[in-house]
């Protein structure tokens, strides 16, 4: 049975894909809430203004991915970038060591698929890679701050999964 | 499994993705049965509205444009159906303008037509859409360049990595080899998976014609042996 490519998110998504504080997956003032925010940057290093990404965590929470409400805790999430290429996201921790991350954008004609560590540990993927190119998976920051750029191509190019 | 259907990254005929497509190869993962990227964010039938899925009907009056109704089946890989999965579509009104204030093309917007719509699938992995047929829409990737019309779907799957956003054509569109989105896709299987087929038992007589399209997502990585 022949698959279903993929074809890009394109320019015009932004009408259509953002909701209701998708960005938010906990409510403000909760209080195990990160934040995880950062830019996305082309090959020349320009800040990329129409790309999504999709934070996921692993659970799906108190309701269905997309509610939101008082003290729940959702498991996915969905930023579009500012027009300086900056997204953000307000979270809990993950349950295991790393938040899944994928990223859509127009001149992605497959969207990628990458790994926010909050810390650098010993890990199967981690190990697998690199120093230079291990780091590109880890974020800066700690306590209930963590700032993660992605690097669609070029000098520092993110590592994106295979899948 | 079967071979990935998907684009390269890297398609010079596309523009956009000189500077945007990663040059490094993705990295296997797949060997580690805890990774949260072989589940799926969980959709309840109670996060959408009713209307979500009709597109003619959010708008106090009804749309201009050729209404039709597109549905088919979320698969997986052995053809097994893909329940209680989100479908989101956007599109572009019949005259090829999208409501997105970043779309200059000088062609009507149609106040009663906003052109974008969600649903759940079914326990038969089915979602219907009620629209208009989209109109084509130039733009500058090249010299005279023409989108085909299209309507772009967004689906989840059981797995992150089944996560699948793509478009849907129309059959016999004259645009289709001129485009170079839809002819990234190398193998041509795979292109014609991305073009609707006309159906008359869809269509409803003296009110809309009927498109199926059924979509086919990757086995989740767990399941190869
Ligand atoms: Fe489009």
């Amino acid at each position: 049975m022949t698959l279903t490519p993929s074809q890009t998110v394109g320019p015009f998504y932004g009408y259509a894909l953002p909701y209701e504080h998708d960005w938010e997956l906990v409510a403000e003032g909760h209080p195990e809430a990160i934040t995880l925010s950062g830019r996305v940057l082309d090959g020349a290093g320009e800040p990329v203004p129409d790309a999504l990404l999709e934070l996921w965590l692993g659970f799906t929470g108190d309701r269905g991915a997309l509610l939101r409400g008082d003290g729940l805790v959702s498991g996915f999430g969905r930023c579009g970038t500012a027009p300086d290429g900056s997204y953000r996201f307000r979270t809990v921790r993950p349950s295991g060591p790393y938040l899944s991350l994928q990223i859509f954008a127009r001149g992605l004609l497959r969207s990628v698929l990458t790994r926010v560590y909050l810390e650098d540990r010993p890990d199967p993927l981690l190990d697998s890679l690199d120093p230079a190119r291990r780091r590109t998976l880890i974020a800066t920051g700690s306590g209930d701050s963590y700032h993660f750029d992605v690097r669609l191509q070029g000098t520092g190019e993110t590592v994106f999964l295979d899948f | 499994m079967p071979p990935s259907p998907h684009p390269p990254n890297q398609s010079p005929g596309y523009r956009s993705t000189l500077l945007r497509a990663p040059a490094q190869a993705p990295v296997p993962f797949k060997t580690d049965p805890d990774a949260i990227e072989l589940t799926s964010p969980v959709f309840g039938h109670e996060e959408v509205g009713a209307l979500d899925a009709d597109l003619t009907r959010q708008h106090h009056g009804e749309p201009i444009g050729e209404r039709i109704i597109v549905t088919g089946r979320v698969l997986d890989g052995d053809g097994r159906p893909v329940r209680d999965t989100l479908v989101e579509v956007w599109q572009a009104n019949s005259a090829g303008r999208y409501i997105h204030q970043g779309d200059q093309h000088p062609a009507p917007l149609d106040p009663n037509f906003t052109g974008a719509g969600r649903c759940v699938t079914d326990a038969e992995g089915r979602y219907r859409f009620v629209t208009i047929k989209p109109g084509a829409y130039p733009w500058r990737n090249h010299s005279n360049a023409w989108r085909p019309a299209h309507i772009h779907f967004s689906v989840f799957g059981r797995a992150f990595t089944e996560r699948l956003v793509t478009q849907m054509y129309f059959p016999g569109d004259p645009l289709m080899p001129f485009d170079p989105i839809l002819q990234s896709i190398p193998d041509a299987a795979a292109r014609q998976r991305l073009v609707s087929d006309f159906c008359l038992e869809i269509t409803e007589p003296e009110w809309a014609l009927g498109y199926a399209f059924d979509i086919v997502l990757g086995d989740t990585p767990m399941e190869t042996p």
